[in-house]
């Protein structure tokens, strides 16, 4: 192929780097899987990825260097900042972002091989039908990466949009067009129109896909997403015949298809029904029906009868949502755990698998505030403990919490696994208003007679709770 | 033929790292799913390679030029803003004693070597 080394010995060099290099993204990955290990995987990876990058960089011929340096300079500008500056609660965006980036270079790398070869003229077929996978998927994913970014950033509403019934339709179109198009190319021609309409139909099926999905979906998106871009940087390898490449795209694409199906176990929702789209949509309409009859049950409390009730309590279970995300409250609700175990209170904190928008996210923020590891219980040590919790206390969690998804077929939600926070003594939820969650469904958790609800901003909401404490 | 060897070879390589994937991969406890997705965010960022290479074969046109150094460019915002992110995120998981807030400074090295 066109990269192809005269220097056979060259070639072999770079093979063993790039051996190197996957050897350390596999074992920079097992590093991850402990969260002692995990800074050292993710640095073994890092060190991986700059030995490959070095590799290719041997093994330039035409030695455009200067346009090299200028693109690593524009990404390492625009990157690093990002990276570094960007909050822990805005992460899912970031990811989406990144992972958006990727496949975008994804499909550009294709495109110029397209026109680098005058249409895949001279190159064997199967190099140009996975460089056509790499340009579909690709772009796919960049499109609908951004639209998963603006719906999470709230640029674009979290609710979702579509056509309506005629949605299935419209995508099913727009694929079969991409893919005729690749077909048409594959099948000898070089018209590069023919490869733009490839490029634009799945763009606009990037949007379709992802535009109709709910904002509560958006975290198993983004991992079905991942693992697109892997597989399609994966296909980029082998039309490019690159070792690191293959390995390193497939190892995400598999690592993404996992991540997905947990994902979408913890939620009960199959993968072909949250991108057939429209989930909330539905459960919005009726949630707004059914707040009219539940009108007038709510009981809502003060800041400070919320922190008598928990001074005196025995045992107190917080379950943390995306509200505390937002609100940056970690840390208030660290503070408010210290002033309860001063005073002999036994506190532990529930997480479910999808609290906040990613999985782990709600882990991720308690650790920032120095929550220590034990305190942290998932979904399946947490729920049979609720039985003898004397108060739980939600913060900014709704749909995790919501019994609609035991007791109502009709739900949406139906079948979710939840934390049955309904089942310990008494209930109190910070909540910002009684507007209906991220996905749009009323809980009726908030009309149960022993709930009470303390309305406001999560870190002030806490941070008061902590000051009437103080004052007991 | 030999064309077909290599597809093969590639294939291989191709499953084989699938199932590496899959056992690997499916370790990681549920506490570390967000810097497992982002890490391997990250690793994915690898497509750099192709514009690197790409970029250095002989006969690109001005329009190819400058779409490649935008393929770079992403490339290197994947890699370098998955690392660097990454790397912030565990950070966190060390609950030692530290400032609660604004730990940016201190998480150059290990990302910063990919540049």
């Amino acid at each position: 192929m066109i990269l192809a080394s005269s220097f056979l010995q060259e070639q072999n060099f770079l093979d063993v780097l790039y051996v190197i290099a996957f050897a350390l993204f596999i074992q920079g990955l097992r590093g991850l899987s402990g969260p002692t290990t995990a800074v050292r995987g993710n640095r073994i990876a890092a060190v991986g990825m700059l030995i490959a990058v070095i590799a290719t960089l041997l093994n330039q011929f035409e030695g455009n260097w200067g346009l090299i340096v200028l693109g690593v300079a524009l990404g390492a500008a625009v990157g690093v900042p990002a990276a570094r500056q960007v909050k822990m609660t805005a992460m899912p965006q970031m990811v989406a972002l990144f992972n958006g980036v990727g496949g975008g270079a994804v499909f550009l790398i294709s495109w110029s091989e397209f026109r680098l070869t005058d249409g895949f003229s001279g190159t064997a077929t199967y190099i140009a039908v996975f460089s056509l996978f790499a340009a579909i998927v690709g772009s796919v994913s960049f499109w609908g990466s951004n639209i998963a970014f603006g719906k999470l950033q709230e640029i674009i509403p979290g609710r979702p949009i579509s056509f309506g019934s005629a949605q299935q339709i419209v995508n099913l179109v727009l694929l079969i067009l991409a893919v005729a198009a690749g077909v048409d190319i594959a099948a000898g021609s070089h018209s590069e129109a023919i490869f733009i309409g490839l490029l634009v139909c799945s763009a606009l099926l990037g949007n379709a896909v992802v535009l109709p999905i709910g904002g509560a979906d958006m975290p198993v998106v983004i991992s079905l997403l991942n693992a697109f871009t892997g597989l399609s940087a994966a296909a980029t390898g082998i039309a490019l015949n690159n070792t690191a490449l293959i390995v390193a795209g497939m190892i995400v694409g598999a690592s993404g298809t996992i991540l997905t199906n947990l994902m979408a176990t913890a939620m009960n929702r199959s993968i072909p029904a949250i991108v057939a789209g429209g989930f909330g949509g539905g459960g919005a309409v009726e949630g707004a029906s059914g707040a009219g009859e539940h009108a007038g049950t709510v009981r809502s409390t003060s800041a400070a009868d919320a922190a008598i009730q928990l001074a005196y309590a025995n045992r107190v279970v917080i379950v943390p949502g995306y509200g505390m995300a937002v609100a940056q409250a970690q840390h208030a609700v660290r503070e408010l755990t210290k002033e309860l175990e001063k005073r002999g209170v036994e506190v532990s904190y529930a997480i479910h698998p999808v609290a906040g928008r990613m999985p782990g996210h709600m882990n991720v923020l308690l650790a920032e505030a120095d929550v220590p590891y034990d305190q942290l219980k998932e979904m399946d040590d947490a729920n049979p403990e609720f039985q003898r919790t004397d108060v739980s206390l939600v913060i900014g969690a709704n749909d995790v919490t919501n019994p609609a998804a035991k007791n109502t077929p009709s739900s949406p939600i139906y079948g979710m696994p939840i934390l049955e926070v309904g089942d310990s003594h008494s209930v109190i939820v910070i909540k910002r208003s009684m507007n209906p969650g991220f996905a749009g469904i009323e809980n009726e958790l908030y009309y149960d007679p022993k709930t009470a609800m303390l309305f406001g901003d999560a870190k002030s909401a806490v941070s008061e709770i902590s000051a009437e404490l103080g004052q007991i | 033929m030999i064309l077909a060897s290599t597809l093969t070879t590639n294939l291989a390589i191709l499953v084989l790292a699938g199932f590496i994937g899959f056992v690997v991969i499916s370790k990681v406890p549920n506490t570390l799913h967000t810097p497992l997705m982002s890490g391997t965010n990250a690793i994915h960022g690898i497509v750099l390679l192709g514009g690197l290479l790409i970029v250095g074969a002989s006969g690109n046109g001005t329009f190819n030029k400058i779409i490649l150094v935008i393929a770079i460019a992403f490339g290197t915002i994947n890699v370098v803003g998955g690392f660097l992110v990454t790397d912030r995120m565990l950070e966190m998981f060390k609950s030692k004693p530290k400032p609660p807030k604004d730990d940016t400074g201190k998480d150059g090295d290990g990302a910063g070597g990919t540049r």
